[in-house]
């Protein structure tokens, strides 16, 4: 065989002193214009029609019916989720239990409160008088220590907060066993084996490391909770979309007024979002993500 | 060598229908080092974790010089103990694994810290001081700031090793500790646990580290199917074993 000599292909001439750059995307172009067209559309909607009349939202922004509302539903938000909060982490343990039946019982809870509408149970706690008229601490066949008016003890607030706190926490009672189960059980053995309790080992070594994994998720739930906390303006709870609802039923401004209700959803929601960064970083130290 | 300072006495474990210890006789002498060796699956780790209680046993007795492990007996049988009471007796033992196991949200000072000022409640001063010491020992006095997760692995080690010394154990045990390192890293480690065995530390070792054993050992012990096959000064056992498994063994490892 003869192998054939052939003098190496010249190199395709280029001119190397020019800085290189990127193609031309047509598509983020074309994507840029629809993109652009629909908000152009939806503005001039929003800015032009005579029904969305931005004197009234202005008006109600920070009318005192409206801020009550706000108030209210921070409130709500606020203690539902610390309801949440402490029943999901009893919950959580409570799953995690070698004893069966606890387990099954925690299993059960979450099963049935994540199967079930919110919606059903704000009303089934609002309407809880039509079950059990009246609510009394008695001891079994002997004297009645205490009896109370269903509808005076569960007031459409209370109702509201059990409804909210005790959904809140079948959710967050899988989001603190996925915390508490991310944790490798080399931590747990290392701190026992440093000579430390069950409770110090959860305490120091545990629970600071599912605090990372679990705070996102609860910023979520947060998050929800503000929002979902707006279905109980079905009990006539004067939170922040019923007190927008009062005034647009008496003026029909129904559109300026679900403007002013959704932008303050926005602030509160945003300003969470800001609270939920911080705290990532704050636990996030030693795992290089801070 | 000293007198006996750990006792096992017929130890049995299950997983199950598997038997991983079919009835385990070991004393350890003060400032022996002893260790444990065999194929996976021979229950040499299971062994270790037995010692300090990590692992309950289904018969059988541990004890630290006249302190029964574990258990505490009544009406003739052996009842575990409560949680503050093993706690208590755990603090006795030092452990280091093979995957370091260090707290990952806390500093390598407050690693070592943690147990002293947690466990023993000694004062924040005190403790700090031992600490630095015990990572002068290790090298690593220059990383106490430092998170875990920027230390090699074998950094990682030695300070596993400081935070199990800073509780002034009695007997300290290795599961595997430099199975998880990388091959260049795993002599900085052995040199840390060299030191410790001629300073008169009393150490139980699992280990695949033949060369260290045959340095370092007192004693090997080697375990197959959760009983020990052959024990012996670790350069007899090592050099001439007697045992058919321990020969095949040795020449898979080596």
């Amino acid at each position: 065989m003869t192998t054939e000599t052939r003098p190496p292909a010249a190199p395709p001439r280029v001119d190397t002193s020019r800085r290189t750059r990127a193609p031309l995307h047509l598509g983020w172009w074309l994507a840029a214009a629809v993109i652009g067209l629909t908000l152009l559309n939806i503005g001039s909607v929003v800015v032009r029609s005579p029904n969305l009349d931005w004197s009234v939202v202005w008006e109600y922004f920070l009318s005192t019916d409206v801020l009550a509302g706000l108030a209210r539903t921070v409130e709500l938000t606020a203690i539902a989720m610390a309801c949440g909060i402490v029943g999901g982490v009893i919950l959580a343990v409570m799953r995690l239990s070698p004893v069966p039946v606890v387990s099954w019982a925690a299993k059960s809870y979450v099963w049935f409160f994540r199967g079930t509408p919110l919606l059903v149970h704000i009303l089934f706690w609002y309407n809880l008088a039509a079950l059990v008229p009246a609510i009394a601490v008695e001891i079994p066949f002997g004297p009645t220590l205490f009896e109370v008016d269903t509808n005076d003890l569960i007031t459409p607030l209370l109702a509201a907060v059990i409804a909210l706190g005790l959904n809140e926490a079948a959710y967050m009672a899988e989001v603190v066993r996925g915390g508490l189960l991310s944790v490798d059980p080399g931590q747990t053995e290392a701190a026992k084996a440093l000579g430390m309790t069950h409770r110090q080992t959860l305490r120091r070594v545990v629970v600071p490391q599912a605090l990372r994994v679990v705070i996102p998720p609860t910023g979520n739930q947060v998050i929800s909770m503000l929002k979902a906390s707006a279905l109980v303006s079905v009990t006539s709870t004067p939170e922040l979309l019923y007190s927008v609802q009062v005034i647009y039923n008496n003026n029909f401004k129904t559109i300026p007024l679900l403007v002013v209700a959704s932008a303050w959803y926005l602030i509160v929601t945003s300003v969470l979002y800001v609270v939920q960064h911080h705290l990532e970083r704050r636990f996030s130290r030693g795992t290089g993500r801070g | 060598m000293g007198e006996t300072v750990l006792r096992l006495r017929d130890v049995h474990k299950s997983y199950g229908r598997h038997e991983v210890l079919r009835g385990i006789d070991l004393d350890v002498a003060e400032g022996e080092v002893v260790c444990l060796l065999g194929p996976s699956g021979s229950g040499k780790s299971t062994l270790l974790r037995t010692i300090n209680h990590l692992e309950p046993l289904d018969r059988g007795a541990v004890f630290l010089r006249d302190e029964l492990i574990g258990y505490r007996e009544s009406g003739g049988r052996l009842v575990e103990l409560g949680d503050r009471e093993l706690a208590r007796q755990r603090a006795r033992f030092g452990m280091v694994f093979q995957g370091f196991n260090l707290f990952p949200h806390m500093t390598v000072l407050e690693n070592v810290v943690e147990a002293p000022l947690r466990v023993r409640r000694e004062s924040p001063a005190v403790a700090r001081t031992r600490a630095v010491d015990l990572l002068t020992s290790v090298g690593l006095a220059d990383r106490a700031d430092a998170y875990p997760r920027h230390l090699s692995g074998g950094q990682q080690q030695r300070v596993a090793i400081a935070r199990a010394l800073a509780m002034s154990p009695a007997v300290l045990l290795f599961d595997e500790p430099t199975s998880a390192l990388d091959p260049e890293l795993v002599g900085e480690v052995l040199d840390v646990m060299r030191h410790l065995a001629a300073g008169g530390m009393t150490m139980v070792v699992v280990t695949h580290e033949i060369t260290f054993a045959r340095d370092v050992a007192d004693r090997a012990v080697f375990l197959d199917h959760g009983t020990i096959i052959e024990q012996g000064p670790a350069a007899d056992v090592l050099e001439r074993p007697r045992e058919r498994r321990t020969r095949e063994f040795l020449t898979h490892v080596r």
